[in-house]
Order: C-alpha cells, then structure tokens, then sequence
C-alpha cells in the first residue's frame, strides 16, 4: 500500500513540477498579456492540482487530505478570477486588442 | 549534501538576489512587486526553521497586506515620479548610509554569543500553566503579554496617523474611495461566493493558534483581507471614522487585554498575571477581541485616510 502509495506521489508531483516549469516558460516567452495569463492558470491549476494528488497519499489523516484539497480549490478559485480580472484590465486598458 | 541543504542554499541565493533587485531597481512599482515576491520567499525561509507562526505571519503581511499598501503607495506616487537621478551627493550619502546599517547590523549578529542565550526551555517547561500547547502562543498571550498588549496599542495609533491625513471637510467621514464594479461581474461573484469560507478560515487560524501554528493576527489579516474583498467588489462601504460601533471595535482588543491585565493586578499577583484556573478562557477573550481589532485595524490601514465627508 504504502510503495504503491509513494508511486503516485513521484509520478504526480513530477507530473505537477513539469507543469509549473511549462508555465513558467511560457510566461517568459509568449509574446503577450493574454497568452501569458493563459500559460500561467495552467499551471497554477494542473501543477498544483497534480501536486496536492500526488501529497493525498502521504496524508496522515483524512483531515489533513481534506485540507490539502480545500487548498487546492481555493487557489483554483483565486486563480481564476484574478486571470479574468486581469485580462479585463489589460483589455480596457487597450494593451491587448 | 541533501536535497533539503541544495533547496536551502537555491533559496537563501534567490532572496539575496531579490533583495538586491528591489534596492537596485528604479520604478517603485517594479520594486513593490519584488518586495511582494520577497516576503513570500522569506516566509518559506521560515518554514524551513521550523517557526510557522512567523511564516503564517510574513506570508500575510509582508507578502500580503503589506504589498497592498505599497502598491497603492506606488500607485500614487507615479505621477510624481522622476527618471532624473537624484545628486551625485545624495546617492552617496544614501549608499554609506546603508552600507554602515548593514556592516552594523552584520557586526552585531557576529558579536552575539554562540549558543545564543535562550528562554525557550523555560517556556517550554512552563507550558502547563495556561494549558495551551502552542509555546508561541504562550509566549505572546501570557509569557511577554506586555508585548502583544503594547503592540496593539501600536495598531491602534497607527490607525490613528492615518486618519489625521484626511481633510478637514472629510474629517470623520468614510475612509478610501467608493469602489464600483460590476454587480454581475467576476469580482462581486468572488466577492460573495469567497468571505463565507474566508470567515470560517480566519476564526479556525484563531483557534487552532492554542495548540498550532495560528493565533489573533493571523487569523485577524484573513478577516481583514475578506473584508476588504466585499469593500473592493462594491457590495459594501467602509465605516465613517466617526462611527462609534467601529471605535468601539477598534479598541475592544488593547481594552480587554488592559482590563484583564489590571484585574491581575486587584486579584492575581501581578500586572498581567491570570489566576492559573481562568488561564485559557482570559487568552481566549482577549484573543476574540484581538482578532476583531486586528481585522478592522488592518482593512482600514489598506482603505486610507478619510476621503468623503459624511454627506455624500
């Protein structure tokens, strides 16, 4: 249980590292604020999310699991707005077309 | 060497590196944003020494609330911005200034006895006394309670500066601008659907601080930072300063601490000093009065002087 349980959480925090560094890239090399807000709620969404999956089975109680995922969605909650939030400012504020 | 030492390592060079960044860097904005990063990489520096409670802290002030006062302070000064270097004799003024600061500061902490004089045994020792398990806690409700009283002394002057910024027809009025937003928009949305969990968040930060990492302030800035949401998304306007409830709220946690404090005085043994059965429920309340204060105090920092007199 356990060796399967350490499994996951290599394959799914690798998987979640992976997507915070294509984030990161693509922040850096797309060519505008649109894009860029899209490279980064990725991965702030996939990252993390495969982050905290691959943390569910270290948990030591199902109290900490459910606070790990709690977690999770508010950062996908915040994210999400803040994305909308921003690009609606970029647009008015005619950087993006 | 471990990958713990590698991280450690990685993250003291990228602080450094940022600090230098924020100094160096000409726009305050810029320089707020760097600031903003700065903070949150110092509160996982405290993680790493095992100190949650600080890093709880810095995460929310430094990183968090404190960036939106110096965002709005950058804000406004852009207008007044110059690109034109300042004398070469002020830039050199500054620069031995910092330099000596710093070479002080580096000097003391060379200075100081290794291993350095500590009272953390004691604390410790002691945490029977108030039976609360966190020794943080401890430490700032009972231990050093002077402290913690004083420091919220601290807040309420500083709310106090603030407001004497306003003008004389605004004196006593609402303080910050009215936000408007778009009721259906995205913000008023985030505005409604977060403060409920918000809430439940801050008072458990609260209560957890007994025997966990937690306690008033931390739990005061996520009530602080729901409230200002509501302010921001327009769904609800700051208190006039003149308010009375509001004042009252303002001064409930110092009150509550000074009040317990002198009745240690009358029936314990000393200023400060709780009778050892009533130990945990006298830190409770002062702590409910704490989070309130903290949570007004800090929302109407970030909301600014008074800006529109009572009329409008």
């Amino acid at each position: 249980m356990s060796f399967a349980g350490d499994i996951v959480t290599i394959v799914s925090v690798s998987a979640g590292a992976f997507f915070f560094l294509a984030g990161t890239v693509g922040l850096l090399r797309f060519p505008d604020t649109l894009t860029r807000l899209h490279a980064l709620t990725k991965a702030d969404t996939l990252g993390l999310g495969f982050v905290v999956l691959g943390l569910l089975p270290q948990a030591a109680s199902l109290r900490d699991g459910l606070k790990l995922i709690s977690i999770w969605l508010l950062a996908l909650l915040a994210g999400a707005t803040v994305s909308q939030l921003i690009a609606r400012s970029a647009r008015q504020s005619g950087s993006v077309r | 060497m471990s990958i713990a030492t590698v991280f450690e390592i990685v993250l003291a060079a990228v602080v450094l590196g940022l600090a230098l960044w924020t100094i160096a860097v000409r726009e305050t904005y810029s320089a707020t944003v760097g600031f903003v990063a700065y903070g949150l990489l110092v509160s996982l520096i405290w993680v790493r020494l095992d100190a949650v409670d600080v890093a709880l802290t810095e995460a929310a002030i430094g990183g968090g609330l404190g960036g939106v006062v110096l965002l709005g302070a950058a804000a406004r000064l852009r207008a007044t911005e110059t690109t034109t270097a300042e004398s070469r004799m002020v830039r050199l003024g500054a620069a031995i200034l910092s330099a000596a600061t710093a070479a002080a500061l580096a000097v003391a902490i060379l200075l100081l006895p290794d291993p350095a004089p500590t009272l953390a045994p004691a604390a410790v020792a002691n945490a029977s006394a108030t039976s609360l398990a966190n020794p943080v806690t401890n430490v700032l409700m009972a231990f050093r309670g002077m402290d913690t009283m004083l420091e919220k002394v601290v807040l309420l002057l500083a709310i106090v500066g603030v407001w004497s910024l306003a003008s004389d027809q605004a004196w006593g009025g609402r303080p910050g601008p009215r936000h408007e937003a778009d009721p259906n928009g995205v913000l008023a949305f985030l505005a409604r659907l977060l403060p409920p969990a918000g809430i439940v968040i801050g008072i458990y930060i609260l209560w957890t601080g007994a025997d966990h990492p937690g306690g008033a302030f931390q739990g005061g800035a996520v009530l602080a930072s729901m409230w200002l949401l509501v302010i921001m998304a327009g769904l609800a306007d700051t208190p006039a300063a003149s308010s009375r409830p509001l004042r009252l709220v303002l001064i409930a946690g110092p009150g509550l601490f000074l009040l317990v404090g002198l009745g240690g005085l009358c029936f314990g043994s000393a200023f400060l000093a709780y009778p050892i059965a009533f130990a945990k429920p006298l830190i409770l309340g002062v702590e409910i009065a704490m989070l309130l204060t903290i949570a007004a105090t800090l929302a109407l920092l970030l909301a600014g002087a008074p800006e529109r007199s009572m009329q409008r």
